[in-house]
């Protein structure tokens, strides 16, 4: 058991006001490690949400640097950022609000070869990536090593996110596979309202807090879409599939794969 | 005609009618990309021609999404 300081107290009172989170729920929240991969449009208000929140450990992986056309959606970058790692910048951003959160920078792609040593070190993961790639390397190092995670996507006006737990449905359940390279446009290539990455990070924010506090039901065995065109919400079942080449009842994955990416996302 | 349900939204439809017919009716952009459940059950793509739709089947497309970062 924590013992709350007075500015603690007074910090998360209005976590602690909630029947459901109390102190107990923010002592949890307090010990918990999350991993976001991407200090992106979906790692920016994540992190800062949960920065907010009293999160004990962020980490933070990201190879790139801020560019001038990351602002109009990455509010965790300001302008005096640009030219700077994204890491550094938002940890600045997350020790400024919240100095008890200790965070860990990764200036590195994750790939094959780190992505099953740094998740080990996290409760929870948070896909905030910007390609098909890392998507499913995330998908298949946290199944393999058993890591709930929060997978998110957006696109012009419209975002997806589901929640995956051990055992649940997850995303080559959904897609087998990534899409060839250039098939499907990202963000970079075809745009996106830069509030829609709010909008999706902050549930993937609201998911992980409810995760570890106990509270409600996650986005488990079901995909949330939403378009914000027609502030359309709408959330379908999903079930695992037994024939899932990961997670299904006789998986031929038993590896991480570093697919190609488009060369236009190489960039940047 | 028989009534489906399509990412929600009813869509009077003439049986019989496969899943494939179904996406072509749609125009479904890149229907090689899309994932298919039907009555919350994925549907491969391979069996899309073999899968026949009943009166209230709910079917639904999935796109892929990958932005977020960059």
């Amino acid at each position: 058991m924590i013992d709350f300081s007075e500015e603690q107290i007074k910090r998360y009172s209005r976590h602690i006001l909630l029947k459901d989170v109390g102190v107990e729920g923010q002592e949890k929240i307090m010990g918990a490690k999350v991993l976001v991969v991407g200090a992106g449009g979906l790692g920016a208000p994540v992190s800062l949400y949960l920065a907010a929140a009293g999160v004990g450990t962020i980490g933070v992986v990201d190879a790139d640097v801020v560019d001038l056309s990351n602002l109009q959606r990455q509010v965790i970058h300001f302008t005096k950022d640009v030219g700077v790692r994204k890491v550094e910048s938002a940890k600045e951003k997350i020790i400024a609000i919240n100095p008890e959160v200790k965070v860990n920078t990764y200036y590195e792609f994750l790939d094959s070869s780190n992505a099953l040593d740094i998740i080990k070190e996290y409760d929870f993961v948070i896909d905030g990536t910007d390609n098909f790639p890392v998507k499913f390397l995330i998908n298949d190092a946290c199944v393999m090593a058993g890591k709930p995670f929060s997978h998110g996507g957006i696109l012009r006006f419209t975002g997806q996110t589901f929640t995956h737990l051990p055992g649940t449905a997850c995303y080559r359940c959904m897609f087998k596979e990534p899409p060839p390279p250039g098939a499907v446009p990202t963000c970079s290539q075809a745009g996106v309202l830069g509030a829609i990455a709010g909008m999706l990070g902050t549930i993937q924010a609201a998911e992980t807090l409810k995760y570890f506090t106990g509270v409600g039901e996650l986005l488990t065995n079901s995909l949330l879409m939403f378009d914000a065109k027609t502030m359309d919400f709408r959330k379908i079942k999903v079930q695992p599939r037994k024939n899932c080449e990961l997670c299904g009842e006789h998986p031929t994955i038993d590896h991480l794969i570093d697919y190609e990416q488009a060369a236009c996302d190489l960039k940047k | 005609m028989a009534k489906i349900f399509v990412n929600g939204d009813a869509q009077e439809v003439v049986l019989p009618l496969n899943v494939s017919q179904l996406i072509a009716q749609n125009d479904v952009a890149q229907p090689e990309m899309v994932a298919v459940q039907v009555n919350e059950q994925f549907a491969d793509h391979d069996e899309w021609d073999n899968i026949f739709l009943n009166e209230g089947d709910k079917v639904d497309f999935l796109y892929f999404m990958g932005g977020g970062a960059a």
